[in-house]
């Protein structure tokens, strides 16, 4: 079965093109324009209702967002997010008790400087998505990945969560009910009410100020940011880091204006191939906040993803059908090769068998829903230096005995060739790191499985922004005054055989 | 025998970077004996309009997958795909789902 001349003479047919109806399947009246997944054909009206009925089932389901929280959607400017903000926008105009009801901004990330774009190109993208954003009257935020480089290192930090919000679904409907009666009595009231004066404030504030943008980018801040992305070997390292980067602007930004929930635009799709390449790319400790519908890894701000439900073809047809502006940004990867990094070889994976299988995605899909994390992820005892540096997700490199990190390092060592005079020992306990600098080792020491073969391929590490050198540093400093106690008087110290007598 | 037909293409989702980051396209299809049908559409695409990567684009015999194909704005599923005879005056768009286009 899995040879590769295997001739099947006639037993496999190739995939018949499905003879369906013209009729739709649900309302049995009018013509069909499109089928979504393997055979249900569907016309205009009933596409758009089972399109804006999934949205608000999937947010309604999973009660995370509280009525009156302020709600950032990241919005790259893709087909996905842009039909994610047409949805909220769609769902917010509806007319109570049925309209969602919290306060949305938008946040876009310029990334015109990692993935090599000039100035006017980036100009006239941030142009066409301002004009987008103005249209749908929410505060946005327009942001350039140079301005990760003056991120402060308290952006590293998990918080806590801000206020004690119980996850049951009682005290959400009480939520609820108590949002809609307090509205009612504020705009009874002839006089204003402070929520009033507040909204109303913050309209002003956006007429006047209606760009996020604090700091102009100057051409060293771009200069540095290629010299960081140029200063890492393989492509998959690239997308990680900025994936990373990508990141923590976003948490930044959530963190000073106020924001509680951040809603990203990842569609089953994506989600899908995701989940494979995180397998693939070794992190598979954190799967579940990646991929699942709530990630909570950052404690105050949670990252939500309304559009894992939908399919990547249902998006577009959903785009075209409905005039869903949206812009087309080349990134790192675009015209990229199938096997330039892991991510893109898992994408060409999966979209190739969906054509033959199209319940592929949906298989993946159900099985990540299965994957919840084994304990409560929000654990306040949980030390800082077991989170990872730059991915805030729990460490999970501790060397167990017999454990597939110690595999992985034994035949590192076994694989690595023995150079005269370095050191033997390394003081972190890591086994073949010998010939990297003593920096990489003390970095790799707080960093998660995956993020440790990110940094590997950086050949420069004071490429790094400054505020994950401080952290780092900071974390240094705070374990070795943790272990100080315990440690031998210097000079004492006969752990380390020396090589070199003197 | 046939006239030439007029097909009005459109590329969108970051197919347009293979065809000089132009979305709309109006072309005409020369005259043959035969009707033209999509796998003839694709192939003379392939040799007349790529400027570039023609494997992003084209695989085989068919688009690449992760490119959706809208004809008349209906899903070419619905159409017969590869073997639907095109009309004068025919919208074909062409959207790419993938991450880079």
């Amino acid at each position: 079965m899995c040879q590769v001349d295997e001739e099947y003479n006639g037993q496999l047919d190739h995939r018949v093109t499905p003879r369906v109806s013209k009729k739709c399947v649900k309302c049995k009246e009018n013509t069909t324009v499109l089928i979504i997944r393997a055979g249900d054909a569907f016309c205009r009206g009933c596409f758009k209702e089972y399109f804006i009925h999934k949205f608000r089932a999937m947010l309604g389901k999973n009660r995370v967002i509280f009525p009156g929280e302020k709600v950032l959607l990241a919005v790259s400017g893709g087909p996905a997010s842009s039909s994610m903000l047409s949805q909220v926008q769609e769902g917010l105009s509806r007319d109570a008790p049925k309209k969602l009801r919290f306060v949305p901004g938008i946040i876009y990330i310029d990334e015109g400087g990692a993935s090599g774009q000039s100035m006017e190109e980036r100009k006239r993208a941030v142009a066409q998505l301002e004009s987008v954003f103005r249209a749908t009257n929410y505060h946005y935020h327009i942001v350039h990945l140079e301005q990760v480089l003056s991120l402060p290192s308290s952006v590293l930090e998990a918080g806590s969560s801000a206020t004690e919000k119980p996850q049951t679904g009682s005290s959400y409907k009480a939520a609820v009910d108590h949002f809609i009666p307090t509205r009612k009595n504020q705009n009874q009231h002839p006089d204003l009410s402070v929520e009033n004066a507040q909204s109303l404030l913050s309209n002003l504030s956006m007429q006047e100020v209606q760009n996020g943008v604090t700091s102009p980018i100057t051409h060293e801040h771009t200069q540095a940011l290629q010299r960081l992305f140029a200063s890492v070997r393989t492509p998959t390292a690239k997308e990680d880091l900025l994936h990373t980067l990508r990141q923590h602007l976003i948490l930044h930004t959530a963190r000073t204006q106020g924001y509680t929930k951040v809603m990203m635009g990842d569609s089953c799709s994506r989600l899908a191939i995701k989940l494979l390449s995180n397998i693939s790319l070794g992190r598979g400790a954190s799967l579940a906040t990646d991929t699942g519908f709530s990630d909570p890894r950052h404690g105050d701000v949670v990252i939500v993803r309304p559009m894992r439900d939908y399919s990547s073809k249902e998006i577009a047809y959903y785009n075209r059908m409905f005039d869903i502006p949206s812009v087309f940004i080349p990134g790192l990867d675009s015209k990229a090769q199938d096997k330039a990094s892991i991510q893109r070889l898992t994408e060409s994976f999966v979209t190739k068998l969906q054509t033959d299988f199209p319940s592929t995605v949906s298989t993946i899909y159900r099985t990540s829903e299965k994957l919840h994390t084994a304990c409560p992820p929000q654990n306040t005892n949980t030390q800082l230096s077991a989170k990872c540096l730059l991915c805030v997700c729990a460490l999970d490199t501790k060397l167990e005995e017999f454990s597939a990190y110690q595999a992985t390092l034994i035949s590192e060592q076994l694989s690595q060739r023995r150079g005269p005079g370095p050191d033997q020992g390394c003081e972190t306990g890591d086994g073949g790191c010998c010939s990297s600098a003593k920096s990489t080792v003390d970095l790799k020491s707080l960093l998660c499985y995956s993020c440790r073969l990110t940094i590997k391929d950086m050949t420069a590490l004071d490429a790094l922004p400054q505020y994950i050198l401080s952290e780092a540093e900071r974390r240094r400093s705070q374990m070795r005054e943790e272990i100080s106690e315990f440690l031998l008087d210097e000079e004492e110290n006969e752990a380390i055989p020396r090589v070199n007598g003197s | 025998m046939a006239a030439p037909i007029a097909i009005h293409l459109e590329f969108g989702g970051g197919a347009e970077l293979l065809f000089g980051s132009v979305k709309e396209h109006h072309v005409t299809l020369p005259n043959q004996s035969e009707p033209w049908d999509m796998k003839q559409l694709l192939v003379w695409i392939r040799g007349n309009m790529l400027k570039e990567r023609p494997e992003l684009f084209v695989q085989g015999d068919t688009v690449r997958p992760g490119i959706l194909v809208l004809i008349n704005d209906a899903d070419w599923e619905l159409m017969g795909e590869l073997e639907y005879e095109l009309q004068d005056k025919d919208n074909v768009v062409f959207i790419s789902t993938l991450h880079g286009g």
